[in-house]
């Protein structure tokens, strides 16, 4: 994130619209909420969410989030499901080209602001990059009790037993924790922290990280963050420790182990292959040679 | 051979133009002018107004036609652009006492100052499919009165009853500063201010079913039908380098007064209540279950237990607005393959391990017992 200078708070040109489309007053209210998460990491922050010209449950939190910090220099990147290409990055990103004018990139590592659903990248991140989170249900505890008034309680008090025993009654029942997304997540040791649909396989991921993560929740009116080097702990127990999914094959087309990978069903008689679910990581590799057995 | 799928920006546009030629139709067929839709949709419009909060006829008109019709997305359009829109300030609260009146009535009295009058409504017709229509056959001229004396004939029902302390009153306006739940994140619980400010712009599907459930026993309020009044206000707004009101014009209104049972308690008497609605331009059927569910939402405050839906405003408001339920339940189309590998991954998992244990009989000394010691 470039500091937005005076200049940035102009027209953009052609649009009609404000500097990446919000204007200034929204933007400062958003920034505001933003400081106060990454002081109060996990935390999260009420904020008066606008209605966006994309619909509720499409990033409007995210976006929201990346209008209110990108400033003209930043470069922009969109994925969703770990790809570039899917039909809402695609739009998002353009959405950004359209208001803010700014540069985009596919490339993780050119990458300023990274706009995500789902994923995160697996080239590890760097410092002064920004992930920006779209999250569709902030509250971790949500679905464990349903009432705003009584989970913000529940946060204050710092009273997880309810999702402990959530986790415990799968392993009970499963002989696993049956959570394989949005896996809840202890936050610098204090708050209990939904990481927005992920993967758990990128939980780890998240933990002392040197990245900036934001994460924004447009209908639920939330936003809440992890700042770099944070100690993100995913919840387990001793004798259950958490561990991530992995898979007994590699990429099909850039031979990489240790990835997320997609499974794309290529026929109607059980044909499918695996391939990598985060698209530049896996040119990026083809591209320096590696393959896989189908490439 | 699998390649990566590309090509989602050419197929996005073509999407958008195959969408702009659909949404013209036939082209032998003439276009419809916006001006044909704010006139002859008219109670659509008025929907889009109220639920799109933003009184603009014609634009409410123009995204109806955009939207092919389509309520929600109507709606959608009119708050996106609402969103952009600057704030002056609020006006003066609007004095529907001195509505110029299209129509009225009252369920509760059989005649009343300003009498009853019908105006425009289908609560008579004989819903029969009028072919004459279809060959554009022109209304007979409606049937003209000489105007009332002054609107000061015509007060609210609410305050002839309240005037004899059998209704509660209004509460006093003490100038506080009332909420603004597009500027700022609700915070449960909400005031009542806050609380008709979501009911307005709510779906209106959505609080029928609500305020109708109140009727059938989830959270009986016997209502009444004090009042429904449909007409114009004026609207006045005071300028700060002015300092007086200045009036803006008129907007058309649909106020609805429900009175319900009160049997009082500790330091209340007895008396009738109320429930609330008022939406932009003709809609009854929305004010009235509007004021249900607002009466039903002040269980609370008056001492009932909160114990159905239609008292829960964390339910209600949160559930209520159109354009937010539809975005969510709606971005289920959206691309979720992340997470349903990681869901195929388990079940494949747990369905091995199941296989597995069908394939040999549980021993006391398997595998199988702790789990089921954990269980229980």
């Amino acid at each position: 994130m470039n500091a937005p200078d005076l200049a940035s708070a102009t027209v953009s040109a052609g649009t009609g619209y404000n500097f990446a489309y919000l204007d200034e007053g929204t933007k400062r209210m958003i920034r505001r909420a933003i400081l106060k998460a990454i002081a109060i990491p996990g935390y999260q922050v009420p904020f008066a969410a606008r209605e966006m010209p994309m619909p509720y449950g499409w990033g409007t939190g995210g976006v929201q989030v990346t209008a209110a910090i990108l400033g003209a220099a930043d470069v922009l990147k969109v994925i969703d499901q770990g790809a570039d290409d899917t039909t809402n990055a695609v739009s998002i990103r353009r959405f950004f080209t359209a208001t803010a004018g700014i540069a985009t990139t596919t490339r993780t590592a050119e990458a300023t602001v990274i706009q995500t659903r789902h994923r995160i990248p697996e080239a590890p991140l760097a410092e002064g990059q920004v992930l920006v989170y779209q999250v569709p249900i902030p509250e971790p505890l949500r679905f464990l009790e349903p009432r705003e008034t009584e989970t913000r309680q529940l946060h204050a008090l710092a009273e997880y037993g309810l999702m402990h025993v959530k986790l415990y009654e799968d392993i009970a029942r499963h002989g696993h924790i049956a959570t394989t997304y949005a896996y809840p997540v202890e936050v610098a040791g204090r708050y209990v922290m939904d990481p927005s649909p992920t993967p758990k396989f990128d939980n780890p991921k998240m933990d002392d990280c040197p990245a900036l993560q934001l994460f924004g929740a447009g209908r639920e009116k939330r936003i809440y963050a992890i700042p770099p080097h944070t100690r993100v702990r995913s919840l387990d127990f001793e004798d259950h420790p958490f561990r991530v999914q992995s898979f007994d094959r590699p990429c099909a087309l850039c031979g990489a182990e240790d990835v997320y990978l997609d499974e794309v069903v290529l026929d109607d008689a059980g044909g499918r292959m695996f391939v990598c679910s985060d698209t530049d990581h896996c040119e990026t590799r083809r591209a320096d040679g590696h393959t896989g057995e189908a490439a | 051979m699998y390649v990566a799928v590309k090509g989602g920006e050419a197929a996005i546009d073509n999407a958008h133009r195959l969408l702009a030629e659909i949404r013209r139709g036939d082209p032998a067929v003439p276009e419809l002018t916006v001006a044909q839709i704010r006139e002859q949709m008219r109670l659509l419009v008025d929907r889009v107004m109220t639920e799109g909060s933003l009184y603009d006829p014609d634009l409410a008109a123009l995204a109806l036609k955009q939207a092919r019709g389509d309520v929600v997305e109507a709606v959608f359009l009119v708050r996106a652009y609402r969103t952009t829109l600057p704030r002056f300030g609020a006006t003066e609260a609007v004095d529907t006492g001195a509505m110029t009146l299209a129509r009225r009535i009252s369920a509760t009295f059989k005649d009343l100052p300003g009498g009853q009058v019908l105006g425009p409504t289908f609560d008579y017709t004989h819903r029969l499919v009028d072919f004459g229509l279809a060959d554009g056959a022109g209304p007979e001229p409606a049937a003209e009165a000489e105007p009332e004396a002054d609107a000061a004939a015509c007060p609210r029902v609410t305050d002839l009853l309240g005037q004899a302390g059998l209704l509660e009153p209004s509460p006093p306006d003490e100038g506080a500063a009332i909420g603004d739940l597009t500027r700022e994140p609700v915070d449960y619980p909400v005031d009542r201010a806050v609380r008709l400010q979501g009911l307005a712009r709510g779906d209106e599907g959505f609080l029928l079913a609500l305020g109708y459930s109140t009727q059938r026993g989830y959270g009986r309020t016997h209502p009444f039908v004090g009042e429904i009044r449909v007409g114009a206000v004026e609207l006045a707004f005071t300028p700060e380098e002015l300092g007086f009101p200045v009036s803006l014009g008129t907007v058309e209104l649909t106020e609805c007064q429900m009175i319900n049972q009160f049997h009082g308690h500790g330091a209340v008497p007895p008396q009738f209540t109320r429930g609330y609605g008022l939406v932009f331009g003709q809609g009854e059927r929305k004010a009235m279950a509007m004021a249900l569910v607002d009466r039903s939402l002040r269980a609370a405050e008056l001492g009932e237990a909160v114990a159905v839906p239609a008292q829960d405003q964390e339910f209600v408001l949160a559930h209520c607005d159109s354009l937010q339920a539809t975005g969510f339940v709606e971005h289920m189309k959206l691309p979720h393959y992340v997470d349903f590998q990681a869901e195929l991954e388990l079940v494949r998992r747990l369905r091995a391990e199941h296989a597995a244990r069908s394939a040999v009989p549980p021993s006391p000394d398997s595998d199988e017992a702790p789990l089921r010691e954990a269980a229980e």
